[in-house]
């Protein structure tokens, strides 16, 4: 089986009417239908394992949210329940504050002077 | 009170633009203001009726569970909102850009229209605020 690194850099893009990541729920059904993938989280994507994400009551007029995105949450339980590994661009973290004791324990750090490596153990490499 | 123009022209479910675009218009009414909406291109599709929410398979939540929200809905409320606070909420639809999309079917009390009633906005509003496709 082909082994595919999906690398997430488009973020909370449409989020809040999907009440997910679009992508991130993509990468769960490949799961789901028995791929054999991982997760690259680069860019702003990095954020979305910060644990200090709430989207609240968000309402338009009276209606609002049936159930808020929980993004952190949903990558949490993509690499423990899917078996996923989540990787993350280190410096893409540096760059906007976020210490690893701000993120979730669900994902490993990348450094950008090892990615050409690690791009190259994956069959198909798909870039979002 | 003031009237605000804002021009949006993503579609939903593809960026924050919209989500944007729907809370200033929300804030706006909330704080008493006229608002103007002039939905271009993909955002003609924020008041399709035809939207339908949807289960979520990845979390095994049903469409009653989900409660999927959709921008039809939204633009549903706002309207009505508007309605509650005495205010004016007009928005328009960009007609030639329904038409491409076969987006024919309406959120009641939005209308058809097109960059001619986008410029009386414009002329009408204190201020306007243009969210473009990037």
């Amino acid at each position: 089986m082909a082994k595919i690194l999906n690398i997430v850099e488009s973020a909370y893009r449409a989020t809040i009417e999907e009440q997910d990541d679009t992508v991130l729920w993509f990468n769960h059904m490949l799961a789901n239908a028995g791929a054999d993938i991982a997760v690259l989280l680069r860019g702003n994507a990095v954020n979305y394992l910060s644990k200090g994400q709430e989207v609240g009551d968000l309402r338009f007029g009276e209606a609002g949210l049936g159930n808020p995105p929980r993004i952190a949450e949903d990558v949490a339980v993509l690499r423990s329940k899917k078996g996923v590994p989540i990787y993350y661009v280190l410096e893409d973290a540096t760059q906007r504050g976020l210490e690893r004791s701000s993120l979730i324990d669900a994902g490993e750090p990348v450094a950008q002077a090892d990615l050409a490596r690690f791009v190259s153990g994956y069959d198909r490499v798909f870039h979002w | 009170m003031s009237t605000v123009t804002i021009l949006t022209m993503d579609a939903p479910y593809e960026s924050a633009n919209s989500t944007t675009a729907l809370r200033i218009v929300d804030a706006a009414i909330r704080k008493g203001h006229n608002v103007n909406v002039f939905a271009y291109e993909g955002a003609v599709s924020y008041s399709v009726t035809t939207q339908k929410p949807h289960q979520n398979p990845v979390k095994g939540t049903s469409v009653e569970e989900e409660r999927h929200p959709n921008t039809k809905d939204w633009v549903a409320a706002l309207l009505s909102a508007a309605e509650q606070k005495g205010v004016k909420l007009d928005w328009v639809r960009c007609g030639l850009c329904e038409d491409e999309r076969g987006a024919f079917e309406q959120v009641p009390g939005t209308r058809r229209g097109s960059p001619a009633d986008f410029v009386k906005q414009i002329a009408s509003s204190d201020n306007v605020l243009v969210i473009p496709t990037k």
